[in-house]
């Protein structure tokens, strides 16, 4: 982790008509490090991310990601991210290859480079013999971890992952995080929402969100502390006990 | 550019993959464009009529004979009652009633004049036109017929006669199918054509790969293209097929004018319509009112276009409903330049019109698609 | 029954809550019986015609005249030379050229004999045809005329009467046609993608899992769309009879029976239609481009069935919509009762059960 500041938010404030999704949300991000974004379903983490990726536009405040504006640059935002939503993100009808191949064209990449690195890629996840498949035939499980390969395949400053584990085996679980480790030490800045609390641990910092405001914001060992607590689970409990508000 | 390539790339496995829609947009149009145009015959024949014959003459047997020897009519009865064949009529068994009243051939000859009744069953308003004046037209030349025949010969040809010579151009057969294949072609290219794209677009939003793509750097008319291009082809392609392949081999229908021209309309028609698709894609969301929207659209444009009733004898509110419709103009093209032979300055106006609306179409499309909300 | 009705009220809720599918199901009815009624036509109006006088005389302005006063025509006086007619033809602006000769009268009254030519752009034959046969009518008349003054023997007289539709609308003959295409199109439409749409997504397997029988939960598919079709099919009548001046001489009664009977078709052969896809787009497509056309040229109101070859006519018996088509013009225009129509009726019948037999027992192939 350095001292380099790759999002900076201030007062990011998200409205629909009365109801405020994110509360003047401000928060910092360094390179290289990995990011989590707790909270209960509706606390907003979704939205935040969406501003950030330049999927939706914030109401007010400011935010700077990977140092553009997130008004202004939107378009230079995303030439240096990588995104992986919350529902499936890769064309089921396509093979292995050919989405790697899509999604690495579209991001600039030459062929040389392609080529290179999908084969690195390809042996990377074991996924030789499946290379030819088409993604729907896949088990969850591999689709979740090709999905995530891919998002961070062009090399991008950083990657946002939404929810990227929901509904996987534990071990698969630890498999992504080692896959999320590994890029990491290569730079790439994590920033990932969940809301399994034992994944908080994996993650440098954390933050809380509850009822659209940011309640903490701490590395995980120093959060127990703060809260005398041994788990995040509890850590947790003790934040979003208050919350009013419960679903995404 | 190189964006652009891998969308198409992605676009065309897509649709190539799935092997069961494909078949149906390549097959139903098809196979309708072979039955349709059998079913779209506007000609009145086999006209039934029903004859009640009170004189029983010579002029009456001889009025009857020539009424069936014309072809146009079939004799459903044949009867002394009219009630009997009103019945007939009532249970649309016939379509016109013809009564010849007793002592017509007397009063013919003694009187110099007499009547004969025709009642017309008018729920179709044209065959019932249609149908008397062909009736009418039979009696006048019966009517010449027995006046000559009644006359002396050096008396002949007192009365002035005014011969008609009838000429019929560029379909002198008066071959239906001729007029309604490329008709039907068009609406076919047309209905695959808008489904497809608008569909195809707003199964991406239900499914949540359009996230995706908004997320990348991939600019907002990369994508527009990717979607129309892969559309445009397949259009494109099925009119090909449906010209040559249907229209040439089974109606025998070879295009009198410049391929040239026909194409570069069916280019430009094409953007038009994908537009439209892409429009109604930015306004729904799920597939469901895609379709909703699309078929609602899609109706009003086959009905209004010319296809199955002329547009000169709309009133002129609908007259300009038809204007605003692509498909009106495409049809005309169609037909100007597959039977007629009309050049490209014949069609400079459709031409120039068809160019404003895929830019109309294709802008409004492009403004309302927003990568961020 | 009460866990039914949670079904069919869960599905009323899907269908009010999507205001672009309700534009379809009641706005398009709306639109076709306000365009069938007041814009389509099948009658020939206002075709541009030129007409070429070369004698310019008393005879030929005669004639002109009356054709100027047909409301078939909208004619423009020039003289053309044959490449010039074609090249009018080819710009679509003119459907007809009628030439009188230069001594037209003359030849009339003093050779007893005078020609005049039609041209027609027989592109369009139907156009062609019957432009050509109203204006020799015309002629006809005049000539008639001249026989009359000349005191002619042998004159017979017709007297025409229009029967069931005197003034010749056009709404008479597409009204009942549009309440078949519409009640048959939206029903199938809308409950075949309803139904592969819980595919699709998924949730048809709550709904299967659940303690009910799944015939049930398909039955609740079909229960709103048949009452927003009957509100439809009010709609339509009410439209028709006060704008349009749609004649209902018959039972209300019959009528409705006739309808709902056409409307359990339509469901069936959309439950049908969902059983043999996986996805929304094959089934809208079936739907759709699979079903319009044929149901407009089939049902018989557009083109007349007799002309149709043979084979296409025995197909058109397979067409739900024809037998209704006839049931409604009975009863409506032509006020008959149900001993007129029991055939027809019957006939309907057999294949509302036909088809739900048939979808049904495809449907339990397919969960086993």
């Amino acid at each position: 982790m350095t001292n380099e500041v790759v999002i900076k938010t201030d007062k990011l404030t998200k409205r629909f008509g009365d109801f405020i999704a994110t509360n003047e949300i401000t928060f910092d991000v360094y390179a290289g490090e990995i990011f989590g974004f707790l909270g209960a379903n509706g606390a907003g983490k979704t939205t935040a991310m969406k501003m950030l990726c330049g999927l939706s536009t914030p109401s007010s405040g400011n935010a700077a990601i990977a140092g553009f504006d997130i008004y202004k640059q939107s378009e230079s935002i995303k030439k240096n991210i990588g995104y992986m939503s919350q529902k499936f993100s890769l064309y089921e009808d396509l093979t292995v290859i050919e989405n790697i191949n899509f999604f690495g064209g579209i991001y600039g990449m030459s062929d040389k480079q392609l080529n290179e690195k999908r084969e690195n890629l390809i042996e990377t996840l074991g996924l030789k013999n499946e290379a030819k498949k088409l993604v729907g035939s896949l088990p969850l499980g591999w689709k979740q971890k090709l999905a995530f390969s891919v998002a961070i395949f062009h090399e991008p400053k950083i990657v946002f992952l939404d929810e990227p584990t929901g509904g996987v085996d534990p071990v698969t679980r630890r498999q992504f995080w080692d896959l999320i480790y590994a890029a990491s030490d290569r730079g790439i800045t994590i920033f990932v929402t969940t809301h399994y609390m034992d994944e908080a641990e994996y993650c440098n910092r954390v933050t809380m969100m509850v009822d659209g405001v940011i309640k903490a914001l701490d590395t995980p060992t120093k959060l127990k502390e703060q809260f005398s607590a041994t788990t995040m689970d509890e850590v947790f409990f003790e934040l979003a006990r208050g919350a009013k508000r419960k679903a995404d | 550019m190189r964006t652009l390539k891998f969308l198409l790339q992605k676009e065309f496995r897509q649709i190539f993959r799935n092997t069961s829609i494909l078949r149906m947009i390549i097959a139903m149009p098809i196979i309708q464009l072979l039955v349709m145009p059998l079913a779209a015959d506007f000609e009145i024949k086999n006209i039934n009529i029903s004859i009640v014959d009170h004189d029983h003459s010579s002029y009456s047997q001889k009025l009857i004979e020539k009424i069936i020897a014309s072809g146009y009519f079939k004799m459903n009865d044949y009867s002394n009652s009219f009630n009997q064949s009103f019945l007939e009529f009532q249970k649309d068994k016939s379509d016109l009633v013809l009564e010849i009243p007793k002592n017509f051939e007397k009063e013919l000859v003694r009187e110099n004049e007499s009547n004969l009744f025709i009642a017309v069953n008018a729920i179709n308003g044209t065959k019932a036109s249609v149908g008397s004046a062909y009736l009418s037209r039979i009696i006048s030349n019966f009517n010449s017929d027995i006046r000559l025949d009644w006359m002396q010969p050096q008396k002949f040809n007192q009365t002035p006669t005014i011969e008609i010579a009838t000429l019929n151009w560029f379909n002198p057969f008066l071959n239906y199918p001729f007029f309604m294949v490329p008709g039907i072609l068009v609406v076919l290219v047309t209905m695959v054509g808008a489904y497809m794209c608008a569909l195809n677009i707003v199964k991406e939003k239900e499914v949540g790969t359009i996230e995706q793509i908004n997320v990348t750097p991939i600019k907002k008319y990369h994508f527009i293209l990717g979607k129309l291009i892969p559309f445009w082809v397949i259009g494109i392609f099925i009119f090909t097929l449906g010209l040559f392949g249907v229209a040439r081999l089974v109606y025998h229908i070879v295009p009198a004018g410049s391929m040239l021209v026909l194409y570069s309309f069916l280019s430009i028609y094409l953007i038009a319509l994908l537009g439209i698709g892409l429009i109604i894609s930015t306004y729904s969301d799920t597939q469901q009112q895609a379709m909703s929207l699309a078929f609602f659209a899609m109706m009003i444009f086959m009905l209004m276009s010319g296809l199955f009733t002329s547009v000169d004898s709309m009133p002129e509110w609908a007259k300009w409903i038809a204007r605003c419709n692509p498909v009106t103009y495409f049809i005309d093209v169609v037909r100007l330049v597959v039977l007629k032979g009309s050049g490209f300055a014949d069609i400079k106006n459709q031409f120039l019109i068809m160019t404003g609306m895929a830019i109309f179409f294709n802008g409004w499309a492009v403004l309302n698609y927003k990568k961020t909300s | 029954m009460k866990q039914f009705l949670t079904f069919v009220r869960k599905e009323f809720y899907h269908v009010f809550r999507d205001p672009k599918t309700l534009l379809l199901l009641f706005g398009m009815p709306i639109a076709q019986i306000i365009l069938f009624g007041f814009a389509l036509t099948n009658e020939i109006k206002n075709s541009n015609i030129v007409i070429c006088d070369y004698a310019n005389d008393i005879a030929s302005q005669r004639i002109i005249d009356k054709i100027e006063a047909s409301k078939s025509f909208d004619i423009k006086k020039t003289i053309l030379s044959h490449q010039e007619i074609e090249a009018a033809f080819k710009t679509g602006k003119v459907k007809l050229v009628i030439v009188f000769p230069t001594n037209f009268n003359n030849e009339l009254l003093h050779l007893n004999k005078a020609q005049v030519q039609i041209i027609a752009d027989a592109s369009d034959p139907n156009t062609a045809s019957t432009l050509t046969s109203y204006a020799s009518n015309i002629i006809m008349d005049y000539q008639k005329e001249l026989m009359k003054n000349a005191s002619a023997p042998l004159r017979i007289n017709t007297d025409v009467r229009m029967i069931y539709n005197p003034e010749l609308k056009g709404a008479t003959n597409f009204v009942p046609g549009v309440m078949a295409l519409v009640l048959l199109l939206v029903c199938v439409l809308m409950t075949s993608v309803s139904i592969v749409k819980e595919k699709e997504t998924g949730t048809m397997e709550i709904l299967l899992v659940s303690p009910f029988n799944p015939i049930l939960v398909i039955i609740s598919k079909a229960v709103p769309y048949f009452f927003l079709s009957l509100v439809n099919l009010t709609l339509i009548l009410v439209l028709s009879v006060t704008l349009m001046d749609m004649p209902m001489n018959g039972s209300y009664l019959l009528l409705y029976l006739a309808s709902a009977l056409l409307i359990l078709t339509a469901l069936a052969l959309g439950l049908l239609i969902s059983n043999s896809t996986d996805s929304q787009q094959s089934a809208m497509l079936i739907s759709l481009m699979g079903m319009l056309m044929p149901t407009m040229l089939f049902t018989g109101f557009m083109f007349p069935l007799e002309n149709m070859p043979m084979p296409l006519q025995y197909i058109a018996n397979a067409i739900p919509s024809k037998w209704y088509y006839i049931i409604v013009k009975s009863v409506m225009i032509k006020g008959l009762g149900i001993a007129s129509v029991w055939k027809e009726l019957l006939i309907l019948t057999g294949m509302t059960l036909f088809l739900l037999v048939v979808s049904i027992k495809k449907f339990k192939i397919r969960l086993a």
